[in-house]
């Protein structure tokens, strides 16, 4: 079986502080610390050096390097079209990038065994399909694929990680419903559940949060913190509101036309300044009342005409 | 309509429980081991029974009827030589080659559906029966081949357009809309060919292709059994051992893959064994129709269970073929007709109730 399974709520003890060495961008992003249980602790496990990323012909980013800091809640934002799930499918090697190379625990990513790297790297898309009548423990136990063989189909620790994935996601109950009769937040718990069971210490999500009311965007939020702090997961999620990434990440990195502009904490990188710059939006930053992390509060609609009028760019 | 049976949350670990069904785990040691769903292998079991007697119904049925028991044991070797030439002889290469037949349109059949994402997905309506048809038309009309010649260019032809097929439909993979879209496409440009032979040929040839069209096992021996069954014989495990990558596709070509599915090279791999599969059926029978587009909706709504279904299809195949071949020589008193025609009937039926109910739940 996979010895490179991390997790188990025992590895919690540092949280979230231990995260990141912060870099601001400009130049080389200096190594960050590695996780606690890594050896190669100067090398972070997943990363992508000096990719091209293209569909067809239309390039979407050039000469593009990012690290992922082990053991972060690291979150990618971006306006729209700046690559940003484009960057998640090359790390998630669903793109092969035309030139560079995504590094995975030091290989290149599309040269290792598919299965290996599926014990090691999740990846909850948006494109996914509930097959018709499938119930949501069977669901689950699919994302035991990669752990198992065509004599090994299911194992008794099968069983105890599809049970553990409902459990953490608070879908135990459900575990005998069909998934298409589920509300949109209960679904995608489903989802999440079925990639936890893959049981892989690195978990990609890309837009986890689309298509879901406040309350499910937090509560899936929620649960990705602590899949984080408490399993010591490391997790890398596009999300499209800039507030609730600065609420929950602890390494930002921000792209803009496919470069990454600015990376670090929160506090480092939304500042009225960059926001600005990665977005084209005035506004003011302040302190989130409930969390003292970076809170983007667009400019009136009368300044920013103002603004615009007067310095006509 | 679901009755969501409750299942306490103290059951044993190797038990899941759907809402309507079971699964049951089998573990041995060495590590070997295995979930199989309760239903299906219950459907599997009890679609197998029924190919069984349909099959020694249908080898006791003809000018000469002989009792089930007698068939039973002439085919053990207890027969007398009259009943032993009958039955070994004549009719059971025929209902061979039905079974073979069928369980080969059905595993295709269940395949193609799979791979498309489509119920509408499957080699009749892709033109693989067509294709094939031309490839026996070719050789009927234009090169007057006999009986073997004929079987190679249906098989040719079969090849040929799932080459094509998958050729046309590749764009950074192989996609359902696309597939089914390009199928119909080549199915339209292959039909037409084959009228243009037909009206080239003269009555004789015309008469010949006619009833090869139609599909059937009329005077099937030995010869067409052996590489049909050694075909099944390498392609069945080989499929099996790739379905259950084929079972994760199904939740998209992005969630696959993260699963570590090597997603088009199970496709290819499967889309291959299934043109191989339903080519040398219809080289074999004719184009039978529809059998590859019913078996696998009927199993899966038999067995209930999410996934390509593809040993309930196959088996389902089987048992459909055999008896609409039996139908096709009892139900219509002394006159014979051809498999593909009672086929076609209950397939075309069958599509229509399928089309009105889809619409009804709102799909299509």
């Amino acid at each position: 079986m996979s010895a490179t399974v991390t997790g188990g709520p025992s590895h919690a003890a540092d949280g979230p502080g231990n995260a990141t060495g912060p870099s601001h961008v400009t130049g080389e992003p200096s190594a960050p610390t590695g996780g606690p249980n890594n050896p190669r602790s100067t090398v972070n496990r997943l990363s992508a050096e000096n990719v091209t990323l293209a569909y067809d012909q239309r390039v979407i980013a050039e000469q593009l390097s990012v690290e992922i800091p082990d053991n972060s809640f690291t979150v990618i934002v971006g306006p729209n079209a700046c690559g940003k799930s484009t960057l998640l499918r090359a790390l998630s090697r669903m793109l092969k990038p035309s030139e560079g190379r995504v590094l995975l625990d030091g290989q290149v990513i599309q040269s290792m065994p598919a299965k290996k790297v599926a014990r090691t790297l999740g990846l909850l898309p948006q494109s996914s399909i509930a097959p018709d009548g499938i119930t949501v423990a069977d669901l689950v136990g699919r994302g035991r694929y990669p752990h198992q063989g065509l004599l090994r189909q299911w194992s008794a620790e099968d069983e105890r990680v599809v049970q553990e994935s409902m459990a953490q996601t608070g879908v135990a109950e459900l575990a005998e419903r069909y998934v298409d009769e589920l509300s949109g937040g209960q679904r995608q718990r489903v989802w999440i559940a079925m990639a936890l069971a893959q049981q892989t210490p690195l978990l990609l999500l890309d837009e986890p949060t689309t298509y879901l009311d406040i309350q499910h965007q937090i509560d899936v939020l929620d649960l990705c913190a602590q899949l984080h702090e408490e399993q010591g997961r490391t997790l890398v999620a596009v999300l499209h509101d800039l507030n609730h990434a600065a609420r929950y990440a602890t390494h930002l990195i921000a792209l803009r036309g496919g470069r990454v502009i600015a990376q670090g904490t929160p506090g480092e990188v939304v500042t009225a300044a960059l926001v600005e710059e990665v977005f084209g939006l005035r506004c003011q930053v302040i302190d989130d009342p409930e969390t003292g992390t970076p809170l983007v509060v667009p400019a009136a609609r009368r300044a920013r005409t103002e603004a615009k009028a007067a310095a006509p760019r | 309509m679901r009755t969501a049976v409750k299942n306490s949350r103290a059951t044993k670990a190797n038990r899941t429980s759907g809402a309507n069904r079971a699964a049951r785990a089998l573990r041995m040691p060495g590590g070997f081991s295995l979930r199989l769903d309760v239903r299906a292998v219950t459907v599997v079991v009890l679609l197998l029974a029924a190919a069984l007697a349909a099959s020694v119904v249908l080898i006791g049925t003809g000018d000469f009827p002989i009792p089930p028991g007698d068939v039973l044991k002439t085919l053990v070797g207890n027969g007398t030589p009259g009943q032993d030439f009958i039955v070994n002889e004549l009719r059971l290469p025929r209902v061979l080659v039905g079974l073979l037949v069928g369980a080969s349109l059905g595993l295709g059949g269940a395949l193609f559906q799979s791979i498309s994402r489509n119920p509408l997905g499957s080699p009749d309506v892709l033109g693989l029966g067509q294709g094939a048809t031309a490839g026996a038309l070719v050789v009927i009309v234009l090169l007057s081949g006999d009986a073997t010649e004929v079987t190679l260019g249906a098989l040719v032809g079969g090849l040929l357009t799932g080459l094509a097929i998958y050729l046309l439909s590749w764009k950074q993979g192989v996609h359902g809309y696309r597939l089914v879209l390009v199928g119909i496409g080549v199915s339209a440009v292959v039909t037409a060919v084959n009228g243009y032979l037909l009206t080239k040929s003269d009555i004789v040839d015309a008469a010949r292709a006619v009833v090869w069209m139609t599909g059937s096992l009329d005077g099937r021996d030995w010869e067409q059994v052996w590489p049909l069954l050694a075909l099944c014989a390498v392609l069945v495990p080989l499929v099996l051992a790739n379905a259950r990558g084929l079972r994760m596709t199904e939740m998209g070509d992005d969630v696959a893959n993260a699963l570590g599915v090597r997603v088009e090279r199970v496709r290819l791999l499967l889309m291959v064994a299934a043109v191989l599969l339903t080519a040398t059926a219809t080289a074999a029978a004719g184009p039978v129709s529809f059998v590859a587009l019913t078996a696998p909706q009927l199993a899966r709504r038999l067995t209930r269970s999410p996934g390509p279904n593809l040993v309930p299809s196959l088996c389902m195949g089987a048992t459909l073929l055999v008896t609409a071949d039996w139908a096709s020589q009892r139900a219509f008193g002394a006159e014979q007709l051809p498999v593909g025609v009672v086929t076609g009937v209950l397939g075309g039926v069958y599509l229509l109730w399928l089309l009105v109910t889809e619409r009804r739940a709102g799909r299509i």
